[in-house]
């Protein structure tokens, strides 16, 4: 699978190195080199630096024959933005988008967006983990 | 008419100011303080403190009962949102949005916004008509309906060679009317026309579609 990850911080490197573990064709987009060392010295993946909401950066990340687009950065409304111009303008079939905002989410999410809301998951599973 | 200026920096102080003199209801949403500050005592305008972004800032904006929401801060992603969230959460009718980058007219558009306004773009027209770059000519303005006719010469690694004039894109409101080949042969073209190596074309066109159809022609 070859997955373009917009967002080098904790959650974009850690999922990067996981899918290159395991074989898939992975390019990390971030706004600052600096962010790529979280990848490590040997990381094969492809790099690119820009901003992820720039139709020119995401076809220098090679979104045009992308298979999935991940938007792990840390702005909710970059995520939204960049996930919906991969979904709308470049075709491609599968879109994760991260929103922490939970009133967001749940409106980008009823627009059709897949999405994920570690603010919600992460206080539900606390209060589970309180109650069990 | 209730009106939702999100972003209070130049523009939305100075939009502002213009919509309060036509004598608009005005409510400007600023996440900085002193800016926020600048607005209700320089312009006595109605200000809220926040994220404009957030819903919760939008229900106490009273967003559900805007006429028009224009986002005009400096992030494009964030425009995009709060016209988004104005028009499928709180049903604007209207949304309008500043672009920083105009490639993102096309992606605001299909989108759903409204209406963009791009500060690049309208600079760039401008530079054009002064200083016709990338072999483009502007040959008539007609300023009151915003037409511009222009002519343009085919660079030898346009996109648009080989490929018929229906494949290219070219927006509904611009047509070509005239091709000259070679400076001798006069070609009116259909959708089937194909495009040579400095072919002089003609185009007619909204003034704010001159970028576009330029890019499309020249690359």
């Amino acid at each position: 699978m070859r997955v373009v990850i917009l967002g080098c911080g904790r959650v974009g490197a850690y999922l990067a190195r996981m899918l290159v573990a395991e074989g898939h064709q992975v390019t990390v987009i971030d706004k600052n080199s600096a962010a790529f060392t979280r990848l490590g010295p040997d990381f094969p993946g492809n790099l690119v630096v820009g901003t992820g909401i720039d139709e020119d950066v995401l076809r220098r990340a090679g979104i045009e024959q992308a298979d999935a687009f991940v938007a792990v950065t840390n702005g909710d409304n970059t995520n939204v933005m960049a996930a919906q111009v991969a979904r709308e303008i470049f075709g491609i079939p599968r879109v994760i988008c991260r929103i922490y905002d939970p009133l967001r989410e749940e409106i980008y999410r009823s627009l059709g967006l897949e999405t994920i809301c570690p603010t919600l998951w992460g206080a539900n599973r606390i209060k589970e983990m309180l109650e069990g | 008419m209730y009106t939702i200026v999100v972003g209070g920096g130049k523009v939305g102080y100075y939009l502002t100011k213009s919509l309060l003199e036509e004598g608009h209801e005005v409510l400007v949403i600023e996440k900085d303080p002193r800016k926020c500050d600048r607005v209700i005592d320089e312009l006595g305008a109605n200000a809220l403190l926040g994220d404009g972004c957030e819903a919760s800032t939008m229900t106490e904006a009273g967003m559900g009962r805007a006429d028009v929401v224009i986002a005009v801060t400096g992030d494009d992603e964030d425009n995009l949102v709060v016209c988004q969230v104005a028009k499928h959460k709180f049903n604007v009718p209207r949304t309008i949005a500043r672009i920083n980058n105009p490639k993102n007219e096309k992606i605001f558009r299909k989108l759903g916004i409204d209406v963009t306004v791009s500060s690049t773009e309208v600079i760039l027209s401008q530079i054009e008509q002064v200083i016709p770059a990338q072999s483009l000519v502007h040959l008539l303005t007609l300023r009151s309906v915003g037409v511009s006719f222009i002519e343009l010469e085919i660079p030898p690694d346009s996109p648009a060679i080989g490929r018929p004039l229906r494949e290219l894109g070219i927006p509904d409101d611009c047509i070509l009317p005239l091709v000259i080949r070679e400076g001798k042969e006069a070609i009116i073209p259909y959708g089937s026309t194909v495009l040579q190596p400095r072919d002089q074309v003609i185009a007619v066109t909204y003034e704010t579609g001159v970028g576009t159809i330029r890019r499309i022609l020249c690359g």
